[in-house]
This record gives structure tokens, C-alpha cells and sequence, in this order.
């Protein structure tokens, strides 16, 4: 790709500023404490001098005489009266001290070895990169630290220590500053390659003799409402710096004695420390009057609020809001619920034109606080005016062609709605407004799926697309419709759920309705095409839902019991609606639906058949009590005995297998055989049990949700009506706790069923003490089990995720990466797009079948 | 006498192609050599091919979704 390249980067290079560049490139040297005069004017030669930058609306800048906002801020400096040393760099110092002579400057390597370590570091970097030479070098130096000679002039040195934060020590005596300086100025250029500097480095300009000022335009002060000015963190402590400055060169002037002086010159050294870093490690931070900690240079980039983190990769972005997310039903799929109070913030820019200028004032007339109303506008020139009850008469007289108006968010404008994690791409979908009272989100149940949302306090983000191409793009790319499909197995994966399937199944199964009930039905469904109905006193349920369906429709399939669904020309005949037909992931009707009819008739029916649903039920009455779950006496005895029956056959086996009767499984040990046939025979007697109360309890509303795969299964019911049955860890029984038994209340090695986690009680008589602990520990298993396991795959898709994502099918159907490179030759080995199939296989049959024009 | 790899189950048919099959399949894809995936001299699968460098290996491979895939990889010193 050719661009127009006006300035290319070859390196960059890393390095200190020189005294000489710091003073080079300074616009104005500090000497004053003070910031303003009596009449609030910046001093000149102050912190807040006007050669640094403007931070006051008016000001001109001396420097560069722009204005505020368009000055970028200059830097000033301080010249120190002593030298302090960098707290960021004395590690180095600290090396580069050990490692040298102090009375020759050269570094303490053997001048015979000099060359051949530095041939070996050039080697080095040329074959292994910068980071191998980085470590060499710490090597090198590490194996040549003051021993006891230098190599070079002979003469004896001494250990020298580093005293945390930054005090040097040479045996029992204190290193100054800028008896440091002068030992760092004597190292020879040539030696200080042996430390990984580059040319035209000096090591000395990690002590400071001057003191860079950092701009205004970075610490800018705040007025506050009383009047008075509130300076910046950073302007404190560079207060403080040349107020001890000030006072320090008055001492040195004065010949004041050298205890006072080196007081004064620990504070200002402090006070350097501080200004780059305030939390160094057994120095007490510099505080505020209130006591709360300074934050100075390194605070403002470190750690999750600095500079990096908060600012650079985290942004945020404008049009758009976050709130809980609550179910309507009545609501389209498309649609989203959005509260009146952020349509009133969230705005969409619309240009004047002569054909709107009227429509558009009605929004100006209401304001930002009536809606619908509008918060701004944008002249021609660009510029911005709020619209406020005062301005507002002023804006409606100078409305024109080719202004902007920003108008409140309305019904049917397009926005983007995401729930994260957002894993795949129907986590992110085009939504239309729908403004409704109350503060959440309303989003119709059917699309929960695709987000994986519920809500139980889920938030989601929504956003305002700005202009008409992202619009367009947002609303053919990303719609709910167009998402229908899923890219991953073929099938939809939205669908009805809950009461929309029920609701379905009983009207398709059992419901008779007067035609009266039955148009109204539909009506309230949405259904204004209410011909389809047969004209007859009584319609069948079938019928009704047949009403929705295309008059030339047809489609064989399976229900959830597995009895054949049929629909000859937009009559349901034979079947119940239910999970198999309607359901996400499941709908194989809806699937057939979508490639007749598309996507958004399939959309709009798939709303309709919800609503329906949802319809029927409430207007039919659906409710589950406790009586739900009643059994026969003769049904309770049943299956009371079928239970003793396992567990005195589970006894037998374990006399069995004491007795060394037991025939052992091939490839298990006695003891394994045992446990496996007790599982098998308490799982059977549960099975079974579970079978006789489903059977009794056949039309209550738990087994009709259960069978229209509403919610809940068999099992559930099993548990609540007739027995919990065995709790398992690990695929076994329970066995751990204490030494040979899982319960003191029971005897040691017992491995009778009860003893080991067989609950034979039902969640509705209730459990007994230890029942009830099997079944916590289990449960605590399964939690532990999943709060682990939740983590480890995401971070697992993470990973998958980003080492395919530039991953593309081309043209000719290969699989290429950015680079072009080839990965696969046929994607997916066959070339088919998962979302144009079925659950990922194509039906040739009903292919033809359509395409021969539907012949038999 | 170790075991001849290319005769296990799991190992699919790796075959050399010749200089016309070769520019076909390159002007297929319209690309060089050297973006295709690579397998090296020394792989087992094609010992017995007599290879060098720079020749393609077309691998026929039962697929579960298409019957039988064809696969081509560039042979690279290893």
C-alpha cells in the first residue's frame, strides 16, 4: 500500500537531557517562590510565569503569543543550588559508581578483557537484539564490582554502599552529590559502552544541577466558585522546590554553617525526590494540608488512573449509555426500550434543510428539558450554541439552512446495543429506539439468547451512531434480523422462550377458542390479516396458529416428543408447537421459515408468534403450586418400594462382596465393580421412580413446561415429587470426610447407599440432616467447579480469538491471514458457509424439491 | 527396523507434485511458494518422496464435512 509518507520514523532514541539542552530550551528561569502579585497577575520569573504558556482565558503567551488553548506551554527551569540526584536513575549511579575507579575514571574490567567484551556485546545485540546485550551488560557489570584494586592505576578503593533511597557510602563516609558528579564526569567516553550507553551520553546528567519546569498548560491552576485559586499538585511541589532553592543559596552566600547547609540540601534533595516520584520506599510522601498524599509526576502516569491505562488504552466515547436491562414482551425484537431520561441527553445531529426547518423547530421550541426537544445546534461556521430557555428565542429567529440541530432520541432512530463479554458478533446488534418511561433498558426476551443476557441486575451499553453512513452500515450489517442465523451452527438463535413456548404448545395442543376468543387473540398479537381464521363457531387451537403461518408454507419435521409436526400450506395438521419448532438453537420451523420468506418476515413472525403465546397464557391462566406435585397414595407406595427394593439390593451386593461372592467387571478391582453396580442399581430405581411420577402428576404445569421444553426437565420433577437420589463426586459416590466413613453419624466403612450419599427422600417431603449435607456438598462442588472453569475458558477464547482474528475467506474460497499467507484451501475442508446450511449440512433434497417448483 | 510412519491410520497420503501439477496449483492460488504452509526436509511423512526444497506435497486427507480434502504444503530445508 502506497500513502503519501511525508515524515518517516527510522529509531528512536532514549536518553537524559543535558544541563546545557535543559537551559537551551527553556523559555524563562524560575527564581521566586511567589506565583502572583497583588493583582493576580503572574510574576514574572514565578511558577506560573506567562512564558510558560497561558492557562488564563485573554492572556497572551510571551513566548510564542497564542492564546489559551493554542499554546502548547513551554518549559522553564530551575538552576539548583547543590546538586540532587535523579531518584529514577540511582540504581545506575549506584552501578556505574561500584564499577568504576574514582581516581582514573575507567571501569574495573582488565584493560586485556576490555575488547574481547566488547566484540562479544556487538556480536550479541546483532544476533539476539537489544534485550540479550541489556542483560550482558548487567552481567559484566555485575561480575566486575570494587574488589579490592583497580586493574587499571593500581590504587586501593573501597566499597562503596547504597544507602536506600539514595545516600552513597564509601566505608563509613557519605558520598556527596557532588562528589558523585565528579566521579561520574571522570569516566571515560570509550568505558561507558561497557554499560549499554550509547554515544553522546554523559552519566553526570543523572545528577541535577538544573532542574527542568514543566509547563503551565500541564498543571493548570483551578479558580474556584468563592474566587479563589486552587494551584495543581505539581505547582505545590515545585513551590516547595524553590522556596528551599531560594533559601539554600541565601545560606551558601552567607557562609552559614555547613551543618545548616547540608540540612537545607537533604530537604531540597527530598523535595527533587518527591516532585518525580512520591511514593519511593522509606520516604514519607509529601502530603497536602489535609494530609492527603501529592500526586506528582510518576502518579500521573502509573497504575490503573494514570495516564496509560486510564487515558490511553481505556476511552470512553460519547453517545452512549449503560443501565440495567429488564424484559417487555410486547415489544419488537428489533427494539430496544430506552428511557425517557437519556433520550433527553443521547441527541442526533440533523441538518437543516428548507423541507425540515419547521419539523426541526418544534424541537428547538421544547428545549433540552421538554421531550422531544433538542440540545444544541451548530451554526455554519461549526460553532456550538447551547439551547436554553433564554437563548432559545435568539436561535429560532437565526435557524437557517445548512445549520445542525441536535434533537432528542426518538422512536425508531438506530442505535447499537452490546452486552459484554462480547464473544461473538451477535453481541453487538442494531437496535431501533423505542422511548418508554421507568430508568432501564426494555429488550424483548427473545433476543436474550444472542446476548446471553438475563436479568438478574445485568447492565448493557448502547450507542448512538452520529451520522447517516454509520447508520446505513449499522442497520444492514448488524440488525437483529440480518443476525438471525447463527455463523457458527446454521441454526437461529433467537427464539420463543418460556411462556412464548408454552403458551404455543398448549394453543396447538389442547385449546378450543369461539371464533370471538380466537380473532381477539390474534389481534392482540399483532395480527391484522385476520382472513386466514376459518369462519367456524369453534376454531381449534391448530387453527388459530395456523392464522400466522404463510398460506404457502409447507414443512415435516419432529416435535419434542418425537410425533411428526406437519404444515401443509400454512396449516398446522399434525404436531404440537413446542421447543423443537420454536426454540433457539432448536426452531428447525423457524430455520424454514427464514429461507423461504427471509429475514424479516421471520423477524416480524417470530414477534408475533411470541406474543401469541405469551397471550395465551395469560388470558388461558398458567400457575404452578405446591398441589402440582401431589401424588396418589398408591403412586407413593409405589414408589417408596420400588427404593427399598434398590437399596436391599444394594445391601445384597455389598453382603455380596464381603463374602467373596461378588463377580468382578472385567478391567475393575472388586471394590470398583461393587461401587459400579450399587451407582447402576440406585440410578435405575431412580429412573424409574422418576418415570411413575411423571406419569402421575401428568397435567400439571411443571410437566407441561417441562415436556414443551419451556423450562425445566423430567428430572427436576423427579426430584421434587418422588426421590433426589444419589449424590456424586468426582463420578463416584461420597466418599470423603473422616477416616472411613463421610458422617460421624454413621458407622465406619459403611457403604450402604444412605451412608454414602443416596437421598431418598424428595425435595417436597423434605431431607433428612445428612441428606441435606450430601446434597451442600455437592453443590458447593458443582459452584467451585464452575467459578473456575468460567475464567480459564474465557481466557482461552481470548487467546483463539486474537490469533485468528485477521483470518479471511477469500474469493476462492481459501482461508489467508493479513500477510496473505495461505491456511486452509477450502475453507472448512468443504467451502460451506455454516450460516447458509442447516446445523452445518446443506439438504440437497429440499434444494431440489424447491427448485423443481415443489413437485412431489 | 522402525516402523514406517506413513502406514499408520492417522498419517494421510502425502504424495510429491510434479512440475506442471505444481504451476498448476500455484496459478491457482495465485500466489508464491513460500505462503503456503510449509513442512520441512526432514518431516517423516516424506522421507521416502525424495524431496527438496522449494517442492510441493499435495496430502489427501479424510474430512468428517467434505469426504476427502486435498491439502498442499512447501517443502523447507529443516
Amino acid at each position: 500500500m502506497v500513502t503519501n509518507v511525508h515524515k518517516k520514523i527510522e529509531n528512536i532514541s532514549f536518553g537524559l537531557f543535558s544541563p546545557k539542552q535543559v537551559t537551551g530550551m527553556a523559555s524563562a528561569k524560575i527564581v521566586t517562590p511567589e506565583l502572583y502579585d497583588k493583582e493576580g497577575y503572574p510574576v514574572d520569573g514565578g511558577l506560573m510565569d506567562i512564558r510558560l504558556g497561558v492557562i488564563d482565558p485573554g492572556l497572551r503567551c510571551k513566548t510564542c503569543g497564542q492564546k489559551l488553548k493554542e499554546c502548547p506551554g513551554h518549559f522553564g527551569y530551575i538552576e539548583l543550588a547543590r546538586p540532587a540526584i535523579h531518584i529514577l536513575f540511582v540504581r545506575q549511579i549506584y552501578n556505574m559508581l561500584r564499577s568504576t575507579c574514582k581516581y582514573c575514571g575507567h571501569v574495573l574490567v582488565p584493560a586485556v578483557n576490555l575488547k574481547k567484551y566488547l566484540t562479544n556485546l556487538d556480536k550479541i545485540s546483532e544476533e539476539e537484539g537489544f534485550e540479550a546485550r541489556r542483560r550482558k551488560v548487567k552481567d559484566i557489570v555485575d561480575k566486575h564490582k570494587i574488589k579490592d584494586k583497580c586493574p587499571h592505576c593500581e590504587k586501593k578503593l573501597d566499597i562503596i554502599k547504597l544507602e536506600k533511597p539514595y545516600n552513597f557510602y564509601e566505608g563509613e563516609i557519605r558520598i556527596t552529590p557532588i562528589e558523585v558528579r565528579a566521579r561520574l564526569e571522570k569516566i571515560p567516553e570509550e568505558d561507558l559502552v561497557m554499560f549499554g550507553y550509547a554515544k553522546g551520553f554523559r552519566p553526570e546528567w543523572m545528577i541535577l544541577t538544573v532542574l527542568q519546569i514543566p509547563p503551565v498548560t500541564m498543571r493548570p491552576s483551578i479558580t474556584l466558585e468563592s474566587g479563589e485559586r486552587s494551584e495543581d499538585d505539581l505547582t505545590h511541589k515545585l513551590g516547595d522546590i524553590v522556596r528551599i532553592n531560594q533559601r539554600l543559596f541565601e545560606n551558601i552566600n552567607a557562609g552559614a554553617p555547613e551543618v545548616i547547609i547540608e540540612d537545607l540540601w537533604d530537604l531540597l534533595q527530598y523535595h527533587v525526590t518527591t516532585f518525580f516520584d512520591n511514593e519511593v520506599a522509606q520516604l514519607p510522601p509529601a502530603r497536602h494540608r489535609s494530609g492527603q498524599p501529592l500526586k506528582t509526576l510518576t502518579d500521573r502516569i502509573k497504575s490503573k488512573e494514570g495516564r496509560i491505562r486510564h487515558n490511553m488504552a481505556g476511552k470512553r466515547t460519547d453517545f452512549s449509555a449503560r443501565t440495567v436491562i429488564s424484559p417487555d414482551p410486547l415489544i419488537e425484537m428489533n427494539e430496544v426500550g430506552v428511557p425517557q431520561v437519556m433520550a433527553r441527553t443521547l441527541t442526533i445531529p440533523v441538518r437543516v434543510t428548507e423541507w425540515n426547518k419547521e419539523y426541526l423547530k418544534k424541537f428547538i421550541e421544547n428545549g433540552p428539558k421538554k421531550y422531544p426537544g433538542a440540545n444544541y445546534i451548530i451554526k455554519i461556521d461549526g460553532r456550538r450554541k447551547t439551547i436554553t430557555a433564554e437563548t432559545k428565542d435568539e436561535i429560532l429567529a437565526e435557524l437557517e439552512v445548512g445549520y445542525i440541530v441536535e434533537r432528542h432520541l426518538q422512536d425508531g432512530d438506530i442505535c447499537i446495543f452490546n452486552r459484554q463479554p462480547s464473544l461473538h458478533r451477535m453481541s453487538m446488534m442494531c437496535h431501533r429506539v423505542k422511548i418508554l418511561p421507568g430508568n432501564t433498558f426494555r429488550l424483548n426476551p427473545a433476543v436474550c439468547a444472542p446476548y446471553n443476557a438475563d436479568f438478574d441486575g445485568d447492565e448493557m451499553n448502547l450507542h448512538v451512531p452520529q451520522n447517516e453512513e454509520a447508520r446505513a452500515e449499522a442497520r444492514i450489517l448488524m440488525s437483529v434480523e440480518t443476525q438471525l442465523i447463527s455463523p457458527r451452527y446454521g441454526l437461529s438463535v433467537v427464539g420463543c422462550i418460556h411462556d412464548a413456548i408454552t403458551g404455543n404448545y398448549l394453543l396447538t395442543k389442547e385449546l378450543v377458542l369461539s371464533r370471538v376468543e380466537a380473532l381477539d387473540l390474534l389481534y392482540a398479537s399483532g395480527v391484522d390479516d385476520l382472513s386466514a381464521l376459518p369462519h367456524k363457531e369453534k376454531v381449534d387451537g391448530k387453527e388459530v396458529f395456523s392464522a400466522l403461518l404463510p398460506i404457502d408454507f409447507n414443512y415435516i419435521g419432529k416435535d419434542k416428543a418425537g410425533n411428526e409436526v406437519k404444515i401443509v400450506n400454512g396449516q398446522l395438521k399434525t404436531g404440537n408447537m413446542d421447543q423443537a419448532s420454536l426454540g433457539h438453537e432448536k426452531g428447525l420451523m423457524l430455520r424454514n421459515i427464514y429461507e423461504r420468506y427471509g429475514e424479516t418476515f421471520t423477524a416480524d413472525l417470530l414477534g408475533k408468534i411470541s406474543k401469541l403465546g405469551c397471550t395465551v397464557l395469560a388470558r388461558r391462566g398458567f400457575s404452578m403450586g405446591i398441589g402440582d406435585l401431589d401424588l396418589t397414595p398408591e403412586a407413593k407406595a409405589e414408589i417408596q418400594e420400588t427404593i427399598n427394593k434398590a437399596e436391599k439390593d444394594a445391601l445384597s451386593l455389598i453382603d455380596a462382596y464381603y463374602a467373596h461372592e461378588l463377580e468382578p467387571l472385567p478391567g475393575r478391582s472388586l471394590l470398583e465393580t461393587l461401587e459400579l453396580r450399587i451407582l447402576e442399581a440406585l440410578n435405575k430405581a431412580r429412573n424409574k421412580t422418576g418415570d411413575i411420577a411423571v406419569k402421575q402428576v401428568k397435567d400439571s404445569a411443571a410437566v407441561v413446561m417441562a415436556k414443551c421444553g419451556a423450562r425445566g426437565n423430567p428430572l427436576n420433577i423427579a426430584q421434587m415429587t418422588a426421590v433426589v437420589g444419589q449424590q456424586a463426586l468426582r463420578g463416584k459416590r461420597i466418599e470423603r470426610g473422616y477416616n472411613g466413613r463421610t458422617l460421624p453419624y454413621f458407622k465406619k466403612n459403611d457403604l450402604a447407599p444412605k451412608a454414602r450419599g443416596f437421598v431418598r427422600n424428595n425435595f417436597k417431603s423434605g431431607l433428612t440432616p445428612y441428606e441435606f449435607f450430601f446434597g451442600a456438598m455437592t453443590g458447593r462442588d458443582a459452584l467451585m467447579d464452575t467459578a473456575l472453569r468460567t475464567p480459564k475458558s474465557g481466557y482461552l477464547y481470548r487467546r483463539l480469538s486474537n490469533a485468528m482474528q485477521d483470518l479471511k475467506v477469500e474469493y476462492d474460497g481459501s482461508v489467508r491471514d493479513a500477510s496473505g499467507r495461505v491456511v486452509q484451501f477450502m475453507y472448512g475442508e468443504d467451502g460451506l458457509d455454516v450460516s447458509k446450511t442447516k446445523n452445518g449440512v446443506l439438504d440437497v433434497k429440499s434444494i431440489i424439491h424447491d427448485v423443481m417448483g415443489g413437485a412431489k | 527396523m522402525t516402523f514406517d510412519v506413513t502406514k499408520h491410520h492417522l498419517v494421510p497420503k502425502h504424495t510429491k507434485l510434479g512440475e506442471s501439477e505444481k504451476s498448476k496449483i500455484l496459478g491457482k492460488y495465485g500466489v508464491e511458494a513460500l505462503s503456503f504452509p510449509k513442512i520441512m526436509t526432514d518431516d517423516p511423512a516424506i522421507k521416502k518422496l525424495d524431496v527438496k526444497s522449494g517442492d510441493i506435497i499435495r496430502i489427501d486427507r479424510q474430512s468428517k464435512t467434505a469426504g476427502v480434502s486435498e491439502y498442499y504444503r512447501v517443502v523447507v530445508e529443516g
